[in-house]
């Protein structure tokens, strides 16, 4: 036999009438809206509140300048190029001291960004990093392609004055992968 | 004459105000109280309905643990405004495969009914902008009309979804009717009258048991016919939620099957005259049951407090519009909208507590279960009355 019957119960009067469990429900909501028990509104009243973004959330990706005020970025292009969507856009351009290069143009384009990390990941000067900035808007296609001068501005949200100041998280935890290889190749020798 | 001047006799012809109330005053002129009454009503259903829909909003949200529209004007009360604007501003786009005669017609079929019920509708003792003798007929003869705006609605938009909507709601409106109106039926037995403000009045002359009538509270509290007629009111009132293609039985514009259902090819202000007839029928229905159930205008006494009032400044004034008899009216409107108000917040209250009955279902509750149950009261109570007189 490839079916089982299974053998339901005989519905009572009241439970036939439907009139008591709609009752029930009639009870149910409206203990909601007297907000009995634990029910509390879950509404988020966006623009003022906003969510709670974990510390790995990769938002707009932004650049940053050190304690000094000087550019970090040295136009390698390295994120340029491995920007899979190729959303940056790099102009070197030559400048005076020890760095001798940084970028005339730095073009990021918020419609082509798809917020994966990898110029954080790649960039060699720790100039490039993932804000938690979410809300990207603009009335023409132009105005989404955010220029240099508004990514170091959008910088100054990852610390308090800088934008420095919370950036040396991601050497952290670059050192800390490195001294964790040095311990390993240490152990290979 | 309009009974609500029907203390009044002659008048005054000198100056202005005095031409004013003896216009008023003068039995030739009744027609002009009614269109101020139509005037009145025809200005509040719309505003009622703006209202409304902003309490179903947020009533929705607060019984879902949400906040609902809470920015235009305070509470968010103006929402309803806002939205209208957003309508007339929206493109009336009227799509190219449909009957466009029909497709026309229906939107206004769907709001002339209920606003042609309410003038039929007992608000206060003499207020009622026609009191016709068979004024339930009437209401059900209007009402009815209102499945063909949604059929036609649904079958002139051309295309499948409004269709399916339409037939549903036709097949459904058309089966509701019969339990609503035998059970309505039962009512006009046992009030032995169709004149709706004869049926307010059956409800409120204290309760006669065995020849006997009693006046006490608790006795003009079982005179209305919600305690006479307890499964009847039931009835009318599933069969009304159904008539209106109310929660739980709004399959003619079940959004998870048939997208809007009838309007789904509707845009602009044609939709929101769709919005306006769906909850002008709700006003109807809950305001039909009121009067019918519920003691339309009367609140246990409350609505004589100004009988004396009226009376000695009737007497003192001949030839006057009686000022304290429109007081009187006032305070029996607000009676009524104070159980519409209720009503009608039970309405969305069920809308945000129960499910969606399935297609079968809701055809096998109408048929099987609300039929011979409204029939089985309907005999009841022809026995029950036949026993006593």
């Amino acid at each position: 036999m490839s079916y089982v019957k299974v053998s339901r119960r005989e519905l009572t009067l009241a439970e036939k009438l439907y009139l008591p469990s709609i009752l029930a429900g009639l009870k149910n909501t409206m203990s909601h809206l007297l907000r009995r028990g634990d029910n509390e509104i879950t509404t988020m009243q966006y623009p003022e509140e906003k969510w709670d973004l974990p510390s790995y959330y990769r938002g707009v990706p932004v650049l940053v300048k050190d304690e000094d005020e000087r550019e970090k970025c040295v136009a390698c292009s390295l994120c340029e190029f491995v920007c899979p969507p190729r959303a940056i856009s790099i102009i070197p351009k030559q400048i005076e001291g020890v760095v001798e290069k940084a970028p005339e143009v730095f073009d990021i384009d918020m419609l082509r960004c798809i917020f994966c990390g990898y110029c954080e990941e790649v960039c060699p000067e720790q100039a490039i990093f993932m804000s938690k900035e979410y809300e990207i808007c603009g009335q023409t296609r132009e105005e989404l392609v955010y220029p240099m001068d508004k990514l170091y501005e959008l910088g100054k949200t990852l610390g308090t004055d800088g934008g420095v100041k919370d950036a040396p998280k991601k050497w952290e935890t670059l050192a800390r992968e490195q001294g964790q290889q040095g311990l390993a190749s240490d152990q290979d020798a | 004459m309009n009974p609500l001047l029907a203390q009044l006799t002659a008048a005054e012809t000198d100056g202005w105000w005095a031409g004013f109330q003896a216009f008023f005053v003068a039995p030739e002129n009744a027609w002009a109280v009614s269109l101020l009454l139509v005037l009145i009503v025809g200005k509040t259903i719309p505003g009622m309905v703006s209202l409304l829909v902003w309490v179903e909003r947020r009533g929705a949200a607060l019984l879902q643990d949400r906040l609902g529209p809470n920015r235009v004007g305070p509470f968010g009360i103006l929402q309803s405004i806002a939205d209208l604007v957003k309508f007339i501003f929206k493109e009336d786009v009227l799509p190219g495969h449909v009957n466009k005669p029909i497709f026309l017609l229906a939107p206004a079929l769907a709001v002339i009914p209920p606003l042609v019920v309410l003038s039929f509708i007992p608000w206060g003792a003499n207020v009622a902008i026609a009191d016709v003798d068979t004024g339930i007929l009437a209401c059900f003869a209007f009402s009815s009309l209102h499945v063909y705006s949604v059929s036609l609605g649904g079958w002139a938009s051309n295309s499948k979804y409004p269709l399916l909507g339409g037939v549903r709601a036709a097949a459904q409106m058309i089966s509701y009717e019969i339990a609503l109106g035998l059970s309505a039926l039962s009512v006009f037995v046992i009030a032995g009258t169709l004149r709706l403000h004869d049926v307010v009045m059956f409800q409120t002359d204290g309760l006669t048991i065995a020849g006997t009538t009693y006046d006490a509270l608790w006795a003009r509290i079982l005179d209305w016919n919600l305690f006479k007629q307890p499964l009847g009111a039931i009835i009318f009132l599933i069969a009304g939620f159904a008539e209106t293609n109310r929660h739980p039985f709004d399959m003619p514009e079940a959004e998870s099957e048939l997208a809007a259902g009838y309007h789904t090819e509707f845009s602009s202000m044609k939709f929101a005259l769709f919005f306006l007839g769906e909850y002008a029928a709700m006003i109807v229905m809950s305001s039909l049951f009121i009067v019918m159930y519920l003691g339309g205008w009367t609140f246990f006494g409350v609505e004589n407090l100004l009988t004396d009032w009226v009376a000695e400044y009737g007497a003192a004034n001949p030839g006057w519009i009686n000022w304290p008899l429109i007081v009187e009216a006032h305070l029996h409107v607000g009676i009524f909208l104070g159980k519409l108000a209720f009503l009608l917040w039970f309405f969305i209250w069920v809308r945000w507590s129960l499910p969606r009955f399935r297609y079968d279902q809701l055809m096998s509750i109408g048929w099987k279960r609300l039929l011979p149950a409204s029939l089985l009261w309907f005999a009841l109570t022809a026995v029950g009355v036949a026993l006593v007189r």
